[in-house]
């Protein structure tokens, strides 16, 4: 125990405090990087541990396409579910891919690839019941996939002709959010009305959550939310969860860990592991292998569940790789290594699946064929949708900004009407 | 029912109280709102009366509220979130931009985003800093939303039940420092809205409050009172003001201010808000677009200075009073 000490005295050698730590092991004990100021090669690895795989990890299908059963997510697998599994995926990734062709030809303003998370959104979309609620953020084209929205609904964000181009309230899909970590208080509000509307917690039918039937079955309802690693670092996403637990929520937070915020990597986020973070609010924790879809699948089904039995929320860290850039405006050759991407292909989504069908005969050549066929009638159909996409009309401009009438915005849209009709051609465009 | 004599805050209880019987989507959320009834007791009872599923004592971060209100709506609830003093707002103020304001709009009518966020504001009550600010400028600017003020209590209780009523967002501002003047009030006075009632209604609409000839005077929320008493004065000294309560902030309703000003060809504007880009200076800018030819004098304005709000000893000395709107209707007098 420390003396008492005059305000002249000089500080106490630090080798006596607990609290400051001199040789390197007490560091990484406390989790800590730095604390004398410069900190040692140890302690930086100890302090980066949100960047690195761990035990920690939940792993189903490993990159070799090996399938190991988990026993807390137990999982039957069939080949049916996993050839499902597998041409959602490539799919999926076939129109992201023609996204960025047509960005690159014009047609497109921007677009926001999902390459390389493939199997974390269709794990977590397929999870889903019909009655669950999705909050994306933006780049949740494969989680759209498995809510019904028709991939071309999704082109007039990024072609510029509207700021969401499906029915959220029909689809149960919101609107993609932009503002990194907003829709993460707007889902737990939602989750919150569900159990305000007591549709939580009946333990009706269906609520297993340990294979592929029952996905239907069952009254009891929850919410995901789909946000980056980058953005746990927004107080949004902070008082979500300080919310979703003062008030039960049933709400899984979903963060796909793609490892970069645009040029800024995880560690730049954050000292511990992502998925470590829901211990302080007080509810489980999760770090699953992002790009092993089935452990998506049984992670998120798992977390839906005990939401949708009243012992939410839950947080899942998947944990993956952004293969691609932020956006098509992004050059990532200036912030990251190549060596970085070529590590990850080792570990892609598909490429697993793919060597587990084949090796175990649950399909044949003439399977992944017809997929490719459909992948590319599907990005077909996706381009000549976006090279016909009309331009808006003025009125779309005035539209719906409003549920009532609004006469000030009234009186500025006739003052446009009345602008273009003043030209010869009558304002046509 | 008869009118009785209340409190504006008391009024606003018992719109709260009304709306929540009419429809049980309509909930209350906030800082303090439940047992405590709120710092200025607008919630008082309403927990006890309707449970701790209707009245929601959320944790205190501004945005959380807000944000949580959004997805509340989503599921089809009538959110009344309360912000607990107008110097804190601005936590929430991305959620009220970014999502309050645009879902509506982003979703093409999908999604509809009936909430009303309930700010006390303004200045005058001798409180420390944050406590007496006059924001609506910022909400005003944001396409999406609608704001409105209430002055006495029988429009704080007509208001704040159309406004929850209103499919649309509502920033609703309250004059704090008339919390506690009375007023009447006949809570049958206008019946409840249905669907399909004409839009707006008639308590979204600005008002004239005394007629008059000589100026026009313009303000809301806790200037009329103001302004009442400068009426008073002018006319011992032989002029006749024009009295108009704006209510209704955005959209603005100028009607009426137009058409008087074509009376009266002089006008004054007043508000607590600092005045550079301002609703103050808004309306003297459409003034003058619509009513030209009517002017006989510039619009002035009295108004809040364009400083933080300053510390309260010297409050008085920042807000528009008696003398400053005598003083500027004197100036448009003198043209």
């Amino acid at each position: 125990m420390a003396s008492e000490r005059a305000p002249s005295d000089p500080p106490p050698a630090r080798g006596a405090d607990p609290y400051h730590p001199t040789s390197v092991a007490q560091a990484a004990a406390h989790g800590a990087a730095g604390l004398r100021g410069r900190p040692t090669p140890s302690e930086v690895i100890a302090g980066l541990r949100a960047t690195s795989h761990g035990e920690d990890l939940v792993q189903l299908l490993s990159p070799e396409g090996v399938f190991t059963p988990h026993e807390d997510f137990p999982f039957t697998i069939t080949g049916e579910l996993l050839r499902s599994l597998y041409r959602d995926m490539v799919l999926v990734r076939r129109f992201d891919r023609e996204g960025n062709a047509l960005q690159r030809q014009g047609q497109l303003n921007i677009w926001v690839p999902l390459l390389g998370q493939e199997a974390a959104q269709i794990g977590a979309g397929r999870a889903m019941r019909p009655a669950d609620m999705a909050f994306p953020s933006y780049r949740e084209h494969g989680v759209a996939w498995c809510r019904g929205v028709d991939p071309t609904e999704l082109l007039g964000i990024f072609r510029g002709t509207d700021h969401c181009g499906w029915n959220p309230k029909e689809t149960r899909f919101n609107g993609y959010t932009i503002v990194i970590g907003n829709q993460v208080l707007n889902a737990t509000g939602y989750a919150m009305g569900q159990k305000f509307d007591g549709v939580i917690g009946s333990h009706s039918e269906g609520v297993s959550g340990s294979t592929g039937g029952g996905r239907d079955a069952g009254t009891d309802e929850a919410t995901i939310v789909f946000f980056g690693d980058g953005a746990t670092s927004q107080g949004d996403v902070h008082e979500g969860m300080v919310f979703a637990a003062a008030f039960d929520a049933p709400v899984v937070f979903y963060c796909q860990n793609n490892q970069w915020a645009i040029s800024e990597p995880v560690a730049r986020q954050s000292r511990v592991p992502l998925w470590e973070r829901s211990t302080g609010y007080g509810f489980p924790g999760v770090r699953v292998d992002g790009n092993d879809v089935l452990a998506c699948l049984a992670v998120t089904r798992w977390a839906l569940d005990e939401c949708r039995s009243g012992n939410g929320p839950v947080m899942i860290e998947a944990f993956t790789y952004r293969m691609d850039a932020h956006t098509t405006s992004d050059d990532p050759t200036r912030y990251r290594m190549a060596a970085e991407e070529e590590h990850w292909k080792l570990l892609d989504p598909i490429e697993r699946v793919r060597v587990h069908l084949a090796r175990e005969g649950l399909a044949d050549q003439a399977f992944f064929d017809e997929v490719g066929v459909e992948a590319d009638e599907l990005a077909a159909r996706f381009r000549t949708f976006c090279v016909q996409m009309p331009k808006p009309t003025p009125d779309r401009m005035f539209a719906n900004v409003y549920s009532e009438p609004h006469a000030g915005l009234q009186a500025q849209q006739r003052e446009h009407a009345e602008y273009l009709a003043g030209f010869a051609d009558g304002g046509e465009s | 029912m008869t009118t009785t004599t209340t409190t504006l805050a008391k009024a606003l209880n018992a719109g709260l109280r009304s709306a929540m019987e009419d429809d049980p989507k309509v909930i209350v959320m906030g800082e303090d709102v439940g047992r405590l009834g709120g710092v200025f007791r607008v919630t008082d009872g309403l927990q006890k009366d309707f449970g701790d599923n209707r009245v929601l004592d959320t944790p205190l971060a501004e945005s959380g509220i807000v944000g949580t209100a959004v997805g509340l709506a989503m599921r089809g609830y009538r959110p009344v979130a309360e912000i607990q003093f107008d110097g804190f707002v601005f936590p929430a103020f991305d959620q009220i931009t970014s999502q309050v304001a645009k879902i509506t709009y982003r979703t093409q009518g999908a999604w509809s985003m009936p909430m009303v966020i309930r700010i006390p504001f303004g200045g005058g009550i001798g409180a420390v800093e944050h406590h007496a600010e006059s924001p609506e400028s910022f909400f005003c600017h944001i396409g999406g939303l609608r704001v409105v003020a209430c002055s006495n209590p029988q429009d704080a209780y007509d208001m704040l039940r159309a406004a929850i009523a209103c499919d649309d967002p509502v920033i609703f501002f309250e004059p704090k420092r008339r919390y506690w003047e009375k007023g009447d009030l006949d809570p049958d006075l206008h019946p409840g809205r249905v669907p399909g009632d004409p839009w707006p209604p008639a308590c979204f609409t600005s008002v004239v409050r005394r007629a008059g000839t000589d100026v026009t005077v313009v303000s809301y929320g806790s200037s009329m009172p103001v302004l009442s008493a400068a009426a008073d004065a002018a006319q011992d000294e032989g002029h006749s003001l024009e009295v108009i309560d704006l209510r209704t902030l955005s959209p603005l309703d100028l009607h009426p201010v137009v058409e008087s000003v074509r009376k009266t060809g002089r006008l004054v504007v007043v508000s607590e808000a600092p005045r550079e880009s301002s609703i103050t200076a808004d309306i003297a800018a459409r003034v003058t677009e619509e009513a030209f030819y009517s002017l006989a004098a510039p619009v002035l304005r009295v108004a809040g200075y364009d400083t933080p709000y300053p510390p309260s000893r010297v409050e008085d000395e920042y807000l528009p009073d008696l003398d400053k709107v005598l003083h500027a209707v004197d100036r448009v007098l003198a043209y």
